[in-house]
């Protein structure tokens, strides 16, 4: 489904290519079907899922796998697992818009999630046949539930740290897994659940391991701040029996599975994250228009108008970035031949490559998350604070999103690091690149941009991936190997990264839109690309400012500081005003449109 | 069994309505199967999977009908027919679906013909009743329990809250009422089958049909919203004033009584 990119776009190219609109899969090439999968979803999460919340919340879970099966029977659990284990196989945007509409749930996304994902994704990525065939058909209909045992009370973000240690008996026949898992989501009914440890001591392995085996048990649910609705309990290993059938992959290699497994869990969190903040705009306009002070509904206040055109533009430019992170996913992983998809090592290439993008999108995502719900409940003002209101719910469940599959922090270490490694494996001229730039810079002149519609933005995005470079080779140039302990450093130039990643996005959208009817349809688009990447490039400045700043000083501080004005020089745009015009639409639909 | 489902495509219910050049703006607007037509398609197919035969989805309509009616073949429909008027007919009406239906279904065999009790847009009620007289079918409305036996129908019907219970014979038109049943989620594998579906587009002259014939008998005026609600007034002071004044406002203000 969906239409074909003309080309193979390789992982992190971003930052120094220029891309074309047709490279990128945006949400108007979605099909008929993509729409009506969305909508038997929102029906479903509507009709289904919302009218037993308390319940879930309540931690009755039994509710939870009564979901899980009838979504099972609607296919929302197969869609990742191939039609040869009894899933449906379909594409990776139909997942994702599965993903996007279970977001309104809250906790129970989180549970649907786990399942269809970090759950089942490792059997479906890693296992060898007779573990697909046993354990797939189960999952894709919701008859076994799956769950995902990584974290351990001393091994968060230092995943290959885990203690939990698996030896083989005596008979060669079991892993005697010893140790805990913390933190587990599902964990309360899940059967089976995807375990690492080390054999060995040294030998980081992943194992299925089944509820039922003898010494698996949980221990008591977990009093957290939000995502009730999901079940989160410690998962214990006390001489638990593992056949030695159930290794999952190579072992020593359980590190691959995990990581790429958590890099496909990121791009989903980011997709939850766009679910997530679609529904906070909603509920945030209709209170608006709602609530009345002074005798005039508090949506024609232009403060609540600037908050609300900012969510929608934020929200437009995270969509546009997720979106076209699930086409190339799509793209690649389309593009692998029935023996590359038995292969480990292929997939996990597959998955790897856009490594890159799948971090700054889950970081952008869920701070996008984030900020809706915390600007929805400040648009409710004291009743957001009430839990009569959904928007105090969103806002306790957002929380955790930039926390779990790899804190924000750590994926934003996670993004220059990807990058250098690149460019030192000669993946990605982004050395050649910086070099060329700094000549540029000595004798460029700043270019009239033309008056005709985004050609700003064209020029901005240009600008900003230069200004990225500059700053960068800088910081490389001055650090050397040492780049790695300034990590203030790396983090701006991950968020200087990413924000060219979000305003391009949103520019190759709008642009691909017009391509295809140049009408008054698109106007909503241009304006939030205008916003966007007006908002960005200020940022990327400041991040920039600050990393040169801390890189050099003196004349030479001085004249790059100069160097980099040139790259700033611009027409600004009145955001003020755009997002009075955005407001205006969302007010009146009520709703995020496009 | 041929079975057939007459279909509506309406505003999602949580659409705004928007009016410009006295008409309804639906540009822009999600639509919907019409929620009583789900009824019908649910009930199309439950009689489907016992009794055997064929459900076709009829719907008059423009372009983008077809989404809906995809929609019912992913519930289970097997086929379907868009009579496709966007661009022949201005402002159709209740006659204008009548008369193209009745064209439509001229050489048809038809045991069973399902119907909403009513649409959520225009809620005339009319198409399925009239289409009946004109087809010279028996015709049973608001019905909340359709089985089928043997050409014999036993039905269930809301009249105003109440039952009544009714036996006739096939063929048959009904209009289906809340309560029928619980029209299911197209599954994700009924939606990919929808896609293989075939789905024909007719148009006026596929029916043999002029457009004179089918010319609308009524005419619109005028298209307004309702006024919006104005704030409601707190009467003080004793009951015994309280309900003089309510009694003064309402003969000289409101002018109701």
């Amino acid at each position: 489904m969906g239409e074909t990119m003309e080309r193979i776009v390789k992982g992190g190219a971003f930052i120094i290519e220029d891309l074309t609109p047709n490279d990128i899969i945006t949400p108007e090439d979605f099909t008929e079907e993509h729409e009506m999968i969305a909508k038997t979803t929102e029906d479903f999460v509507i009709g289904e899922v919302l009218p037993v919340v308390d319940k879930l919340e309540n931690h009755e879970f039994e509710y939870a796998v009564n979901l899980l099966k009838q979504a099972g029977e609607l296919g929302l659990l197969g869609v990742d697992v191939p039609e040869e284990y009894g899933g449906l196989g379909l594409d990776k945007i139909s997942s994702s818009l599965i993903t996007e509409k279970f977001a309104r749930a809250g906790g129970f996304s989180v549970t649907h999630g786990a399942h269809v994902g970090i759950g089942s994704l490792p059997i479906v990525f890693f296992g060898n046949e007779a573990q697909k065939e046993k354990y797939l058909p189960l999952l894709a209909t919701g008859e076994k539930i799956a769950a995902y045992a990584l974290t351990e009370p001393g091994s968060g973000s230092d995943a290959l740290g885990a203690k939990t240690t698996a030896v083989l008996n005596d008979e060669g026949t079991h892993y005697v897994l010893n140790g805990e898992k913390q933190w587990i989501t599902n964990s309360a009914f899940a059967d089976i659940f995807i375990v690492y440890a080390q054999i060995d001591g040294n030998k980081f392995t992943a194992f299925i391991v089944e509820r039922d085996f003898p010494g698996v048990s949980t221990g008591p649910e977990e009093k957290k701040m939000g995502i009730k609705s999901s079940s989160t309990r410690t998962v214990i290993l006390e001489d638990a029996q593992v056949p030695d059938e159930n290794v999952l992959g190579e072992i020593g290699r359980g590190h691959i599975i995990a990581f790429n497994i958590l890099n496909v869990g990121r791009y989903k969190l980011a997709v939850g994250g766009i679910g997530g903040a679609k529904r906070g705009i909603e509920l945030a306009v209709k209170y608006a228009n709602q609530r009345k002070q002074f005798q005039t509904p508090i949506s024609s206040f232009s403060l609540i108008q600037e908050k609300l055109g900012t969510m929608a533009a934020n929200t437009y430019a995270n969509e546009s970035a997720v979106y076209r992170t699930v086409g190339l996913f799509e793209q690649r992983m389309g593009n692998l031949t029935e023996e590359a998809l038995r292969n480990g090592k292929e997939v996990a290439n597959a998955i790897a490559e856009y490594q890159i993008e799948c971090s700054l999108t889950k970081v952008f995502g869920t701070e996008l998350m984030d900020f809706v719900a915390d600007e929805a409940v400040q648009i409710h003002g004291g009743y957001g604070f009430m839990q009569e209101y959904e928007v105090e719910r969103m806002y306790r469940d957002s929380r955790i999103q930039r926390i779990f599959e790899g804190t924000n922090e750590i994926n934003r270490l996670l993004i220059p690091g990807a990058l250098m490694k690149r460019a030192m494996k000669g993946e990605l001229p982004l050395l050649q690149k910086a070099q060329a730039l700094q000549e540029e810079l000595m004798m460029l002149i700043p270019e009239e941009v033309e008056d005709k519609v985004l050609e700003q933005e064209k020029y901005l995005v240009k600008n900003a991936k230069k200004i990225g470079l500059l700053a960068a080779g800088l910081a490389a140039q001055k650090f050397g190997v040492n780049l790695e302990k300034e990590q203030e450093i790396l983090a701006n130039l991950a968020d200087i990264v990413s924000e060219v990643y979000l305003m391009e996005s949103a520019l190759l959208r709008t642009q691909k839109a017009i391509e295809k009817e140049d009408s008054e349809k698109n106007n909503l688009k241009i304006l939030y690309t205008e916003v966007y990447v007006q908002e960005a490039f200020n940022r990327i400045e400041a991040h920039a400012k600050e990393t040169i700043i801390a890189s050099e000083v003196g004349d030479t501080l001085r004249m790059t500081l100069s160097a980099m004005r040139k790259l700033t020089r611009h027409d600004p745009t009145n955001v003020i005003n755009k997002k009075r015009e955005i407001a205006k639409a969302i007010i009146k639909a009520e709703k995020y449109r496009v | 069994m041929n079975i057939f489902v007459l279909l509506k495509s309406t505003f999602d219910t949580e659409e705004k309505i928007e009016i410009r050049d006295n008409r309804i703006d639906d540009e822009a607007a999600e639509l919907i199967i019409n929620p009583y037509d789900e009824y019908a398609v649910e009930e199309a197919v439950k009689q489907r999977d016992t009794h055997g035969g064929e459900v076709t989805i009829i719907s008059v309509g423009g372009e983008r009908s077809e989404k809906q009616i995809r929609t019912a073949l992913a519930m289970g429909a097997d086929k379907g027919v868009l009579i496709n008027i966007q661009d022949d007919l201005e402002e159709p009406d209740q006659f204008t679906t009548v008369r193209l239906l009745q064209a439509f279904f001229e050489d048809k065999e038809v045991d069973l013909i399902l119907a909403g009790n009513v649409a959520i847009d225009n809620a005339s009620g009319q198409v399925g009743p009239r289409l009946a007289d004109k087809l010279n079918l028996t015709c049973i409305t608001t019905i909340t329990s359709l089985t089928i036996d043997g050409g014999v129908a036993s039905i269930e019907r809301d009249v105003e809250g109440d039952t009544e219970i009714i036996e006739t014979h096939l063929p048959l038109l009904a209009t289906c009422q809340q309560g029928l049943n619980e029209p299911r989620y197209p599954s994700l594998p009924g939606i990919m089958k929808a896609k293989k579906k075939p789905v024909d587009e007719l148009e006026l002259d596929d029916l043999d049909l002029e457009e004179e014939d089918v010319a609308p008998k009524t005419k619109t005026i005028e298209v307004f919203l309702p006024p919006e609600r104005k704030a409601g007034k707190l009467l003080e002071g004793e009951v015994t004033e309280q309900v003089q004044e309510l009694v003064s406002l309402l003969k000289h203000e409101a002018k109701i009584i």
